[in-house]
């Protein structure tokens, strides 16, 4: 019981290097093996939506049936979509619940939380986009093995995911409540259906044809694809990297931003 | 005496709304010292302001002779602070709350956990410590609260109305919790909106009302300045029929009881002490119309 009643209040000693991201880190991670349903939603939605499009729609969009190696980038970047949203709603929660405000009271760098969440939310989508790219291999899938070409690929979807999330995480922090934040992050989600994800830009009406080209979804798809089955035009690389680069610079500012209005930032 | 907390001439507007005015106010070491107001007179903005997570926009707070603005960092290092709303991880056990805070506070892993389970032990959580704390009760939630922020003993613990919106007797578990704090020597800034609360914590209270302390002194020196206790003699239907001052001793009140005769044998008894409601309506400059009252009639028995 007198443990506590120490007769010498101690002062907290210059905090180690990264302890913070360490620990915060950590705690994501937990929660996400914990939060079993937005687990399991962030591996199954992605494998669902790809055997829907590729065994029910597939067959209409292509006779050929080879629509499965058209949809596989697509498919990806649409579900780390969805496992990035919930990115938002982890951060307003905090936000809500007093966490980060009790962080902002501690010696330590408080917005380590949001690197923590934004980490978590990297990992569990490079898991479930293993997981899809494994059902696609089982479904008739057939990308060219190149190691140069998979990496790439890997590192483009890593960056993608950052981008996205940091997105996501700037957007939990704008909202205030959890419940605003998944209502702002849907619209995120619709983008990649204005892309080349699931059916060629040419096949749209004309109207909707530049805004499908001249978004930062179309260049990351055509760029994978040109990986994964090997390039019958020239790749859009350079502009898939600076429009992740662009989102994740922009998403960082605005919430390193909101992180300080929030309360006045100095740490 | 050193101080714990100097507050010079703080003020402090949100857009028009001017929530802190010239506020003054200094906590010594080693004292509980609450900051009693209704909803909205800036006990939140002053916690605020005092723990550094909103600038005020003029005057100087000192919080262990380090100054809030310049020296945020230096403060952060003295403080802890519990908030109105549970600060704890819900997805998280009460154990992996308390190591996660530990390792925060720079313990290692081996000392976060022992400073853990002590203070599981402490707080009565032991049987719930590999819980998720979604799980909890209310009572159990602020007492987790309260643990994180003394994993390591801060000098001085800001609670933010600890107590509001819990069950009596989980309130009475958290007072004795704040009082052992104390004992410890730890500093203690509390704001709260029940009397009885400050009452029976704070070694001095100050009223706070419209970004201004209106009073400031003992439990009793407000008290006496919003009236004594007195003996309230009501019919069954809720009318007063009169009312006696006491001091609170057996002899007054049987005195005054002596005094009724045998009209008032079916009357109800009750014992009125000065409520919130009192302190406010006297000491707040606004007057409101609130005729003489019952204490006032009481007198001219």
């Amino acid at each position: 019981m007198t443990t506590t009643a120490s007769h010498s209040a101690m002062s907290v000693p210059a905090r180690p290097n990264l302890v913070a991201e360490k620990v915060l880190i950590h705690r994501s991670l937990i929660r996400s093996i914990r939060d079993a349903e937005s687990l399991l939603m962030a591996i199954l939605l992605p494998v669902a939506l790809m055997l829907v499009f590729t065994l029910v729609f597939g067959g209409a969009i292509s006779a050929a049936g080879d629509y499965v190696d058209y949809v596989v980038p697509g498919i990806i970047l649409t579900c780390a979509g969805f496992g990035a949203s919930t990115t938002a709603t982890f951060v307003a929660n905090d936000m809500q619940r007093g966490i980060i405000k009790r962080l902002r009271t501690m010696p330590i760098r408080a917005n380590a939380v949001l690197t923590g969440h934004v980490i978590a939310s990297v990992a569990r989508n490079l898991v479930a986009t293993t997981v899809v790219i494994a059902v696609a291999l089982i479904i008739g899938f057939k990308p060219q093995w190149s190691l140069v070409a998979w990496l790439g690929v890997l590192g483009l979807i890593t960056l993608y995911i950052l981008a996205i999330t940091y997105l996501f995480a700037a957007i939990g922090l704008a909202a205030g409540s959890a419940e605003a934040a998944s209502g702002y992050g849907f619209v995120l989600l619709f983008l990649p259906y204005l892309s080349s994800a699931f059916v060629p830009i040419e096949t749209m009406p004309a109207w909707i044809q530049p805004i499908a080209l001249h978004q930062p979804i179309t260049p990351i798809i055509e760029t994978i694809r040109s990986l994964l089955l090997g390039a019958s035009e020239p790749v859009p690389a350079m502009t898939a990297v600076i429009w992740c680069i662009a989102i994740l610079a922009g998403a960082m500012t605005w919430g390193a931003w909101l992180f300080r209005r929030k309360a006045p930032g100095r740490s | 005496m050193t101080s714990a907390i100097e507050v010079h001439d703080i003020s402090k507007s949100f857009g028009e709304n001017l929530v802190l005015d010239r506020l003054q106010l200094s906590v010594s070491q080693g004292e509980i010292f609450a900051l009693l107001g209704p909803n909205g007179a800036g006990k939140t903005t002053t916690i605020e302001i005092l723990t550094t997570l909103v600038l005020p926009d003029s005057g100087q707070a000192l919080v262990k002779g380090y100054d809030v603005v310049q020296d945020s960092t230096q403060v952060k290092r003295r403080i802890s602070v519990t908030g109105q709303s549970a600060a704890v991880d819900e997805v998280l056990t009460g154990y992996e709350n308390l190591i996660m805070f530990g390792r925060l506070m720079g313990l290692r892993t081996p000392e976060a956990k022992d400073r853990a389970r002590e203070l599981l032990k402490q707080f009565d959580l032991d049987d719930a410590k590999n819980r998720r704390v979604a799980t909890y009760s209310g009572g159990m939630r602020r007492r987790l609260d309260l643990a994180l922020s003394i994993v390591r003993h801060p000098e001085i613990l800001f609670l933010d109305e600890p107590t509001t919106g819990l069950d009596p007797r989980s309130r009475q578990d958290l007072w004795h919790l704040i009082r052992a704090l104390a004992k410890g020597g730890t500093t203690i800034f509390l704001t709260t909106q029940y009397l009885e609360e400050a009452d029976q914590l704070a070694d001095r209270i100050a009223v706070l009302d419209h970004g201004r302390i209106v009073a400031i002194g003992s439990a009793g020196d407000l008290k006496k300045q919003v009236g004594d206790e007195y003996l309230e003699i009501r019919t069954r239907t809720g009318d007063i029929c009169t009312t006696f001052p006491i001091d609170g001793s057996v002899a007054s009140v049987q005195a005054a009881l002596h005094s009724l005769d045998e009209r008032f044998h079916h009357a109800l008894v009750s014992i009125r002490r000065p409520t919130i409601d009192d302190v406010f309506l006297n000491l707040t400059s606004a007057p409101t119309n609130r005729q003489p009252t019952e204490h006032a009639q009481g007198e001219e028995q």
